[in-house]
């Protein structure tokens, strides 16, 4: 199995973090997961967002004591 | 003691001289060696190029010979490094030399790459170097009517500057007298006008009054120049007569031939601006990965915290400062007001209303800015 990278965004308000993980996504091979990390409310709702209108696949996504962790497969 | 500085942008420059007065005395006794090698005898101020691009400043003002903007103290060379070697506490410079520190700062900056999208490069414009900011200058002179369609592709330097434009294209053919005839389309990555949720929910109602359409959840996947369409990851597409692109970027050539961060960005812890793996190499700038904004002023800010724990160290052995992610940007609304955004990593206050004596206020800065690289202001 391939590692996980974990992009840790959360306290970050510019460029913030779905833009934390659009870019990483970016770098990322398909196949490839990436956990992010976001302390940002509006991330539960706007990240699967994303990910389901580009087409990538989200494997989790749940708030842990304040944090957002969601983990992204890029699938394209 | 060896300090060496490599890249004197915005944030090599407030650094070097910023550390010049706190150890002037060390340096003097030649207790302490500054020196600074960067790739160009020029300093260009990057935030001029979109003034540039709208017919309110030429490219001439927007540089200054890097000697003259340095400390006498600081020993300074134009000879990029093409080799780090990080463990052995040196760099190899283009000409061959070697240079060994005891304390490297990284800030290197970072650059556009249109390659980076299919058709980009032919099909569109931008305002992110010099000629491409003269060349668009040209393109909106001569522009009669149409749309005009601005994507953005991430990340890249200074946020707002896709708000910013937007605002500019506007009061640019209101003062042309063709507003009318001109279709203004942003196309934004994320699911609001902009991802810094206050500038976000400033610029929607914005955009709305000025009649700025706008497309969110927009990904820049590639470009037909031929059929002047732009097409986005999430299936859409947008047809064009001018296209508007904020480019993709990344960190250095030199910072990714060295296998020193993916894409180019240096891993950086957030708060020491240390590279991970390397207590006496300090990034700051476009350079690191740190999840702040690209912008001159975080440059600056960090270049200010690694200037005094590098006296501290020296001094009495320990740091002082701890990096916050504090960055203050001005935003142009147009040709006549702006608006400012100061933020941290946990503070992000609502937006004043624009106003005049802010924009004047940036006008002054785009000359200030000499002065405060020199570290007088
Ligand atoms: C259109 C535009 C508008 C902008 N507007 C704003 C704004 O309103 N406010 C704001 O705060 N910021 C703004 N910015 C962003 C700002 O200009 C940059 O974020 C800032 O310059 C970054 O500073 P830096 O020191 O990291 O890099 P830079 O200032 O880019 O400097 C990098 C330096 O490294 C040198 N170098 C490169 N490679 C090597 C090498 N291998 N060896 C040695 N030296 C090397 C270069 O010659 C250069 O001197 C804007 C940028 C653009 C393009």
């Amino acid at each position: 199995m391939s590692e996980v990278k974990v992009v840790d965004a959360r306290n970050t308000f510019c460029p913030g973090p779905l833009m934390e993980l659009i870019s990483n996504m970016k770098m990322a091979s398909v196949g490839d997961t990436i956990e992010l990390l976001s302390t940002d409310e509006g991330s539960g709702a706007d990240v699967p967002e994303w990910v389901n209108k580009v087409g990538h696949e989200i494997i989790s996504n749940e708030k842990i004591e304040g944090v957002w962790h969601i983990k992204v497969r890029k699938a394209k | 003691m060896r300090i060496l500085i490599v890249g004197g942008g915005t944030g090599g420059t407030v650094l070097a001289n910023n550390l010049a007065r706190r150890l002037a005395v060390e340096i003097r006794s030649h207790k302490v060696r500054l020196t600074m090698l960067t790739a160009s005898d020029k300093h260009l101020y990057q935030p001029g190029l979109l003034y540039v691009a709208f017919g309110q400043m030429t490219p001439d003002q927007l540089y200054r010979d890097q000697a003259g903007l340095l400390e006498s103290s600081v020993e300074f060379h134009v000879d990029p490094v093409v080799k780090f070697q990080l463990d052995q506490k040196q760099v190899v410079t283009k000409s061959g030399k070697t240079y060994e520190y005891d304390i490297l700062i990284i800030a290197t900056g970072s650059r556009i790459v249109p390659d980076e999208v299919p058709g980009l490069k032919e099909g569109s414009e931008n305002f992110y170097t010099v000629e491409g900011a003269v060349r668009l200058r040209k393109r909106l002179m001569e522009f009669e009517g149409g749309t005009i369609a601005m994507v953005v592709s991430l990340p890249h330097k200074c946020p707002v500057a896709p708000v910013e434009a937007m605002f500019m294209l506007h009061d640019f053919f209101k003062a042309r007298g063709i507003r009318d005839k001109v279709r203004l389309r942003y196309h934004y990555p994320v699911n609001k006008v902009h991802a810094t949720a206050n500038v976000a929910v400033w610029a929607k109602p914005e955009f709305d009054k000025a009649g700025i359409e706008y497309e969110t959840l927009f990904n820049l996947k590639e470009v037909d120049p031929e059929k002047q369409i732009v097409y986005s990851e999430e299936g859409t597409e947008c047809k064009y007569d001018l296209l508007i692109a904020i480019p993709p970027h990344r960190g250095m050539e030199e910072i990714e031939n060295n296998k020193m961060g993916q894409a180019g960005w240096i891993p950086t812890h957030r708060h020491k601006l240390t590279m991970d793996g390397y207590d006496n190499v300090y990034v700051i700038g476009d350079a690191t990965n740190i999840p702040v904004s690209k912008t001159g002023s975080a440059a600056h800010f960090e270049a200010e915290v690694v200037a005094e724990n590098i006296e501290s160290q020296i001094k009495t052995g320990s740091t002082v400062r701890e990096y916050d992610g504090k960055v203050y940007c001005f935003i142009e609304g147009g040709f006549d007001r702006a608006t400012y955004n100061a933020f941290d990593y946990v503070n992000l206050p609502v937006l004043k209303p624009p106003s005049k004596s802010i924009h004047w206020f940036k006008m002054a800065y785009n000359r200030m800015y000499w002065t405060t690289v020199r570290g007088l202001l």
